[in-house]
């Protein structure tokens, strides 16, 4: 018994984090994906300050479920959202100033963002504290890791280098250079732009649907072979239980 | 006569220059969600033409009122608890009047409230210190027709892709998305006009 609730917990952290990535799977969040993926850390930063606010939201909506009553609940999980962005907006504007200007009014967009919301309405307000905890932590370290994706390939692609401490300045501002050097350089600097930011996620999420489909291939074909595997045996049984019977 | 070119030009920057849904990314959601068939991208689009302009309109006071109160950091608290009520108001008034407008509608309405474009817009008009209520009124308006012209343009164009021999993996929203960076591509272009 014991063993089984701890599997349960485990999932509702685990799951979010790839198997239903909240980005790359129930394609939700696309605005800041888009927008605030020029650079890996503006989309870690992205990523650590939507995780914060949808932990502290999922928190207090599970503690409050009970007390919220059912007719106003979405105007209060709003409410309750608001001012947790307000308290990150403030934070980021006060100790990290080139982060709050390079991300902008989406920081303030997050009380709009659907995950959130998502999050409050499916899952927080039906569930445990300590679950809607581990729930609001996978969401969020799964949409990190799909920013992070998304602006790794923009910022090599784009610029042909990794910059850190560009955005945190507690960080010694240092170049990586991947796709140039002594006399080349390979990078393409439309990835940086709008446009770029649309044919990033659309390949990467072409790529999953490609080792999808793969995966549902090869589970067919295999099922296949199973189904004819099976019904050979048969016939060979019922052939020779005929030849006996001869 | 200068102020009133200048509104206007405000208007066509805002509608295809900086494009709400190709270059800012305000309301890619249900740009994604929504845009298959051509009518119901179009009063989706009009929805939201009708509540930027209107929740500019009201909040634009409202933060001034703030800001002179010096609690401005209220703000967003503000603003999406005016958007939510304000779109709770207009389904209620257009239910009441007009019933058939009510079903072309239908369940966009309601959908409005968490569309970053409304809450972006009124955001980027208080970020704006400086701007006075004529560009204030001039970036909702340019706004919500831009996003009303894309939404459009790229439905129809969805429309056919659907039934388009596209590879496998390509299928449904990657190529959906390839299509928009073209999009995009194509108004970069307008940036020679201004």
């Amino acid at each position: 018994m014991e063993k089984k609730t701890r599997s349960v917990h485990a999932e509702s952290f685990l799951a979010p984090i790839w198997k239903a990535n909240p980005l790359f799977v129930l394609i939700l969040g696309t605005c800041p994906a888009l927008a605030t993926t020029t650079s890996i850390e503006a989309a870690l930063g992205m990523g650590l300050l939507f995780t914060f606010v949808l932990v502290c939201s999922n928190v207090l909506i599970s503690a409050l479920r009970k007390v919220i009553p059912d007719e106003v609940h979405v105007p209060a999980y709003i409410v309750i959202i608001a001012t947790f962005v307000s308290v990150v907006e403030m934070f980021t504007k006060a100790y990290l100033p080139p982060l709050y200007s390079s991300l902008g009014v989406f920081i303030s967009l997050l009380v709009v963002n659907c995950i959130v919301l998502g999050r409050a309405e499916a899952f927080a307000n039906k569930n445990t504290v300590l679950d809607s905890l581990l729930d609001g932590l996978g969401n969020g370290i799964g949409y990190t890791i799909a920013l992070l994706i998304l602006g790794a390939c923009r910022e090599i692609l784009g610029t042909g280098e990794i910059t850190f401490g560009s955005k945190f300045a507690f960080i010694p501002l240092t170049h990586l250079p991947i796709l140039k050097g002594e006399g080349f350089d390979f990078s393409m600097p439309i990835f940086t732009t709008p446009a770029g930011a649309f044919i990033v996620f659309g390949i990467v999420m072409a790529v999953i649907a490609a080792v999808n489909n793969h995966k549902a291939d090869v589970e067919k074909e295999k099922a296949r072979q199973e189904r004819l595997a099976a019904a050979k045996a048969k016939n060979a049984a019922a052939a020779s239980a005929g030849k006996e019977a001869k | 006569m200068a102020y009133f070119t200048a509104f206007i030009l405000a208007i066509i920057s805002g509608m295809l220059i900086n494009n709400v849904l190709l270059s800012r990314f305000y309301g890619i959601c249900s740009f994604v969600g929504v845009s298959n068939k051509l009518k119901n991208a179009f009063w989706m689009g009009v929805a939201v033409v009708v509540v930027i302009v209107l929740a500019a309109l009201i909040c634009y006071p409202l933060y001034m009122l703030l800001d002179a109160a010096g609690i401005s950091f209220l703000r967003t608290v503000v603003f999406i608890l005016v958007i939510a009520s304000l779109v709770q108001f207009l389904s209620f008034v257009i239910k009441k009047y007009s019933p058939t407008l009510y079903k072309a509608f239908g369940i966009y309405l309601p959908l409005i409230t968490t569309n970053c474009a409304v809450l972006g817009v009124v955001e980027e008009n208080a970020a704006s210190h400086a701007a006075d209520f004529g560009a204030a009124m001039a970036n909702a308006l340019g706004t919500s027709l831009g996003y009303l012209v894309v939404i459009v343009l790229f439905s129809a164009v969805r429309a056919r892709l659907e039934t388009n021999n596209v590879p496998r993996a390509f299928k449904g929203l990657p190529i959906a998305l390839i299509v928009a960076a073209i999009m995009a591509m194509a108004f970069t272009g307008m940036k020679g006009m201004a």
